[in-house]
């Protein structure tokens, strides 16, 4: 006989693991279907996404911005948002960075890194704010409103980049001024992963504090579960929603400055590439636990990662990656069925 | 389930292991072996009738010559994920030539790889090397293709009826209105009183702005349209439904206009690349900076389509002619913009190697459009 609690731990782990199985299978079908060996396919996915330190390096670089995307749907997920616009954060998180940089020259580098890593987290944060405010107070659909909200932000941004900041030496490839060498983030100690991997482990980590562990984040989650009950209760749910998204807004944000600061030393079109439409399905793969990213957002990377070896040695088109991703979201969600059926099995059998 | 068939179905597991693990041990001892492998890098699909075919084409070219091997991937961002993927080519592959071929590849990606390897050659299409500031393992290379959209404009002057030409274009940088400038000076060469409409649809893949651009195009009146974006298809496909003329940008997209299509100004990557891939097997150092155009062998013209009458062929031919013979400039003075400043005096002139008309920023008279 086991307890509540070790048989909520076995549904937690077992189902995505078991819908892990079960994608790889279809997934190996889909392979065979292309005419390739789905067993060479599994060996050089696991090759290049794990197998060796460079693998592990291209994967947890993958990771990084997904990490820090997804969290900008997980937050506002624990009140009952559905928030989908990461991409704009991201993109105006980056232009803000750049924006604060070039107005702080010759300062000591981890202080413009500072100011940099705060005016993308406000600049992220002020775009979902809006979406989250127009959800509180005028009743807009967030999930809408969020997306429309990303397509304003990119417009915005390329306007900039190709307008009134952008260098003009940037004949071919408008972009805006560059950063400056002294000012890039530059790559951890010992591996060719740069720090934005360190900025998502340490954001999910305050969030997971966050949510589980103080007031603020019982109240969201008691917003999130039934709006009316919790209003009822005295709770302030427009400053919780206000909050909630700021802080979602703030870490897709966080991940633009690292583009900025640590890739591409400046803002250019490269920073709208789809991580905020990516960290979407991490957030939901994870089902909004802020320590699930984590894991799963490595799996995506790793997917990624080994999605062009795929392309290389077996010829497969790059959609193939897509495909699995495909496959592995309906698997994790459709599995998401049998946790009820599976607890009221165990509870009979106890 | 019978035990002696679970045991089968383990061994055949382990088998397909062993064949898988032999394999890829054989694919990474490759690395030490003579023949190069080369890889090819492409921000978009390789089948977009446009860019990326233009390029896996010639990687094509590549993968037919004896003793090499190439590996190739597609849709790689211009982020780090494009830096991932030629490390990963060099680490796992084996490869020792590399062609990532995006022009937002260079910088930061490809000058920052080149670093950390430095005995892997990299050759970026885009002609941005700059001596002593640049890894020398890296080389840049780039077609004036501005040649052949200036034959293009001379075939869709003579070819439209009501003068009324249209240019798609993804964005106003240099590259790109150089290609627009020399088009509508091609085609005003052959009917001083043509005039090219140009749209900005501000990325270089945009079907859907693309399509309403050459509809709107069309509805306008005019009947030849050629463009200036990633992949030319969508233009090309809307052109032949409504029954305009087309020139074609990149690759050749005859294919998908046999009616319409007239000519087209296409890289010639099979050329340069098999000539690049030759001279890299016999140990010659390649050189940091190629540039050229239709003298060069880098850029092409499409096979004239059926639509193109005599006097537009013969006029095309003779531009080719001087092309060849490294007489021909298409921006001399004196020359007026479309907002009527002079842009080049009477009397001066700019070659092909000028390094004035890679910063480009005006439109030359007769182009109805705007760069702000």
């Amino acid at each position: 006989m086991r307890s509540a609690k070790q048989q909520d731990i076995v549904a937690t782990l077992g189902l995505p693991a078991g819908a892990l199985v079960v994608s790889l299978l279809v997934f190996g079908m889909f392979v065979a279907g292309s005419g390739a060996n789905p067993f060479t396919a599994y060996t050089l996915m696991y090759m290049g996404g794990f197998g060796t330190w460079f693998s592990w390096q291209n994967t947890l670089q993958r990771a990084a911005p997904l990490i820090l995307t997804a969290l900008c749907t997980a937050i506002p997920a624990h009140l009952g948002l559905v928030i989908i616009g990461g991409e704009g954060a991201l993109v105006l998180g980056g232009l803000g960075a750049v924006v604060m940089a070039l107005h702080l020259p010759g300062s000591t580098p981890w202080l413009v890194q500072l100011a940099m890593a705060l005016a993308g987290m406000v600049a992220g944060g002020l775009l979902i704010l809006v979406a989250g405010a127009l959800r509180h107070y005028r009743g807009v659909n967030e999930t809408i409103s969020s997306l429309l909200l990303t397509y304003i932000a990119i417009a915005v941004f390329n306007h900039l980049v190709e307008g009134a900041m952008r260098d003009p030496a940037s004949l071919n490839k408008p972009s805006t001024a560059a950063l400056g060498e002294a000012y890039m983030l530059g790559m951890l100690p010992g591996m060719e992963v740069h720090w934005g991997l360190v900025y998502g482990l340490l954001a999910c980590g305050v969030v997971y504090v966050l949510m589980s562990r103080t007031v603020f984040g019982f109240a969201a989650r008691m917003a999130g579960g039934n709006a009316r009950a919790a209003q009822l209760s005295g709770l302030p749910i427009g400053r919780l929603v206000l909050t909630g998204c700021f802080l979602a807004g703030a870490a897709a944000g966080l991940a633009g400055m690292v583009e900025v600061a640590a890739v591409h030393g400046r803002a250019n079109a490269s920073l709208a590439v789809g991580y905020g439409y990516t960290g979407i399905l991490v957030a939901f793969l994870a089902r909004h636990h802020p320590l699930a990213i984590i894991p799963v957002a490595v799996l995506l990377g790793g997917i990624g990662a080994s999605g062009g070896l795929l392309q290389r040695r077996l010829g497969l088109p790059d959609a193939t990656v897509l495909v699995l991703q495909g496959i592995l979201f309906v698997v994790i969600l459709a599995s998401e069925t049998l946790r009820e059926r599976l607890q009221l099995m165990g509870r009979v059998a106890s | 389930m019978p035990y002696d068939r679970m045991l089968s179905r383990r061994a055949l597991l382990r088998s397909a292991a062993l064949t898988t693990a032999g394999w890829w041990a054989a694919a990474l001892s490759v690395e030490a072996a003579n023949p190069p492998i080369v890889g090819f890098i492409y921000v978009g699909p390789r089948d977009d009738f446009g860019y990326n075919q233009a390029h896996a084409q010639g990687a094509a070219a590549v993968a037919k010559m004896p003793g090499v091997k190439v590996v190739e991937e597609e849709k790689v961002p211009e982020t780090v994920d494009v830096q991932k993927t030629m490390g990963s080519m060099i680490t796992l592959d084996g490869a020792t030539l590399l062609f990532p071929t995006s022009f937002g590849y260079f910088d930061p990606h490809v000058l920052k790889v080149a670093t950390q390897y430095p005995k892997v050659t990299f050759l970026h299409a885009g002609g941005l090397y700059q001596e002593g500031k640049h890894p020398k393992n890296v080389g840049s290379y780039f077609g004036y293709i501005d040649e052949a959209q200036y034959i293009a404009g001379v075939v869709a002057g003579h070819t439209s009826r009501s003068g009324k030409l249209g240019f798609v274009a993804a964005k106003p940088i240099p590259q790109v209105l150089r290609n627009i400038n020399a088009f509508t000076l091609g085609a005003r060469s052959a009917k001083p009183q043509t005039t090219t409409q140009v749209i900005f649809t501000g990325d270089w893949a945009l079907p859907v702005k693309e399509a309403e651009a050459t509809n709107s195009l069309v509805d306008q009146g005019i009947d030849v349209i050629t463009c200036h974006v990633d992949s030319p298809k969508v233009v090309m496909e809307t052109c032949e439904r409504r029954g305009i003329f087309c020139s074609g940008y990149h690759a050749s997209q005859a294919a998908l206009a046999p009616k319409g299509y007239l000519t087209g100004a296409e890289w010639n990557w099979e050329g340069v690349y098999t000539d690049f891939v030759k001279r890299f097997q016999a140990g010659e150092k390649l050189p940091n900076l190629v540039r050229g155009g239709l003298k060069e062998g880098m850029i092409r013209t499409s096979p004239y389509g059926a639509a193109v009458g005599a006097a537009a062929r013969q006029q095309a031919e003779d531009v080719r002619a001087q092309w060849m013979a490294g007489t021909f400039v298409i921006f001399k003075g004196p020359l007026q913009s479309n907002t009527g400043t002079t842009v080049i005096p009477a009397g001066e002139q700019r070659v092909q190697t000028d390094l004035s008309l890679e910063s480009m920023d005006w439109l030359v008279a007769g182009v109805i459009g705007s760069i702000k």
